[in-house]
């Protein structure tokens, strides 16, 4: 076009909500700047269904500066969208070409289910976190930030892993819908550090038995989630939890009694 | 022993159980590519069927041979559970599924253990089964010269139906009188068909265990920055490439043996 704006065909998932069935409607995205984020494109094009008189397409979507985790829409077969290491927000669409047809999907999995269109029911992971994804020590004050030596390494790993957002993407893109990456990410960031270790073993009993009973796939170590978080968590999260919980499960069972009486 | 059964029902318990079974099934593929190089012996099988022999009529070995039937099965059944169970966790598939970084051999570990039960139930009628049970297999004697070390090879009829082996010295001569598994194998191997079926087998191991070997070590738990390399190496190198490529050599050449009209 001549002013280097876009336009689009999207193929987007449309669903009433969780009990009754979806289909693909196609709408047309027209005069888009490249220069707009993905969930501003959305924007528009709701806009001008609201003027039609039309159901504007719902998704989620909160922060938009990639730090909230709720833009959970799976465009052209990603999550977050075909680019790494970002959020649906921080997609941009000069991403995209001109008469491009963009398929948007939600999330797909049993755990996850269809609230409306593109929104989907994520309240599995805070039940998984509310199982022991928590430090229940009084803290005080805040100490100063020596007062606990930690090994560089460690910090900085605690940290990376302290870096995932929750948004699922790690069970979007994984072919068993596991949320195992997630979870492990919880469980390193706080077990790697001084203040999770009194609730270790008992946090990574309780978070993987909620995750079971949401009903998660198991892990393949395909390395698809890996590929495809927008916070770049590593897969060897998950070889840590294992670690935890095989040594909670098979080695340290007085102690995690104790703890839970 | 409830607590336990708990942690093996769990879904890392399942992973756990897959991984153990299947490092267990990853030592013995050494030890059986090892005896198997006996039959590039230019020796009438004489070595190899002493080998398989002594197999089956050494109990430690027995008893390692069942618990290794019990992993094939209980990691095949635990793979099974474990499929049904992440298929039910993704129900509705997605329209639009794009290439990924995951390899190829990580997504089809299912198909490539379905085609493996396939290749180890024909195997093992065709092999173990006959060994055990076929009543019309024939016997080898070996007289070995001992100052010479000269060996002569003949048919032998036993006497009764229940003779399993005999070893005896007469006169400085060494008789060594086994089953001949070795004539199963240049029959067997001699057969296109079941060559390529099994070339195509050990085309499955080796992706099999590309992804699986360091798989299971993931699963224990034990990853690091020093050792992961060496695990990787070791499964590409030894278990998805030496050992597929040792096993592939066989009934190709024996098939290659077959159509020269020599054995």
């Amino acid at each position: 076009m001549s002013n280097g704006n876009m336009n689009l065909t999207l193929k987007v998932w449309r669903q009433k909500n969780a009990q009754t069935a979806g289909k693909f409607v196609s709408y047309k995205a027209e005069n888009i700047s490249p220069d707009m984020s993905f969930l501003e494109m959305l924007d528009v094009v709701n806009e001008s269904l609201t003027h039609k008189g039309d159901e504007p397409i719902n998704f989620d979507h909160d922060c938009r500066e990639g730090i909230c985790g709720m833009c959970s829409l799976y465009i052209n077969g990603h999550p977050h969208g075909p680019k790494r290491g970002i959020t649906t927000c921080q997609l941009h669409m000069r991403t995209f070409h001109d008469g491009e047809t963009i398929t948007i999907e939600p999330w797909r999995a049993e755990a996850f289910p269809i609230v409306k269109d593109l929104a989907v029911d994520r309240s599995a992971f805070d039940r998984i976190q509310q199982a022991g994804g928590y430090v229940s020590v009084n803290t005080g004050g805040v100490p100063d930030g020596n007062a606990i030596p930690i090994p560089k390494v460690i910090a900085d790993e605690a940290f990376n892993s302290a870096t995932c957002i929750g948004c699922g993407a790690c069970v979007a893109a994984c072919k068993n819908a596991s949320a195992m990456l997630f979870v492990s990410a919880k469980i390193t960031q706080l077990g790697l550090l001084p203040q999770g270790q009194p609730e270790r073993y008992r946090r990574v009993q309780s978070m993987v038995a909620q995750m079971d009973e949401e009903g998660f796939g198991s892990c393949t170590n395909t390395g698809a989630c890996e590929a495809e978080c927008p916070k770049e968590i590593k897969l060897t999260n998950i070889a840590r939890m294992n670690n935890d919980y095989f040594s909670a499960k098979l080695f340290r069972e007085e102690e995690v009694h104790e703890q839970n009486h | 022993m409830s607590e336990f059964k708990q942690t093996l029902n769990s879904s890392l318990g399942k992973k756990l159980i897959m991984a153990l079974t299947g490092l267990f099934l990853c030592t013995f593929l050494i030890v059986h590519v090892g005896g198997n190089l006996l039959l590039f012996k230019h020796d009438d099988g004489f070595s190899f069927n002493v080998y398989a022999n002594f197999l089956t009529h050494f109990p430690p070995i027995e008893v390692i041979a069942y618990l290794l039937y019990l992993s094939i099965l209980v990691h095949a059944l635990y793979g099974l559970i474990l499929t049904v169970k992440n298929r039910k966790a993704r129900p509705v598939r997605y329209a639009v599924a794009a290439k990924s970084d995951a390899s190829w051999s990580s997504k089809n570990m299912g198909l490539l253990g379905s085609v493996l039960f396939l290749f180890i139930v024909i195997h093992m009628g065709d092999f173990w089964f006959r060994y055990h049970n076929d009543k019309t297999m024939g016997f080898k004697e070996y007289r070995t010269d001992l100052a010479t070390g000269e060996t002569k090879v003949s048919d032998y009829t036993p006497a009764n139906a229940e003779f399993s082996h005999s070893v005896s010295t007469e006169n400085n001569v060494e008789v060594v009188r086994v089953k001949d598994l070795h004539a199963r194998v240049t029959t067997s191997f001699s057969n296109l068909i079941y060559v390529i079926f099994y070339v195509i087998a050990m085309g499955a191991v080796a992706f099999h265990l590309l992804h699986g070997f360091q798989s299971a070590f993931r699963t224990l738990g034990w990853v690091h920055r020093k050792y992961t390399p060496v695990v990787y190496f070791i499964g590409t190198w030894l278990f998805a490439v030496i050992i597929p490529l040792l096993f592939a050599a066989m009934p190709v050449y024996y098939y290659y043996l077959s159509t020269q009209g020599a054995h």
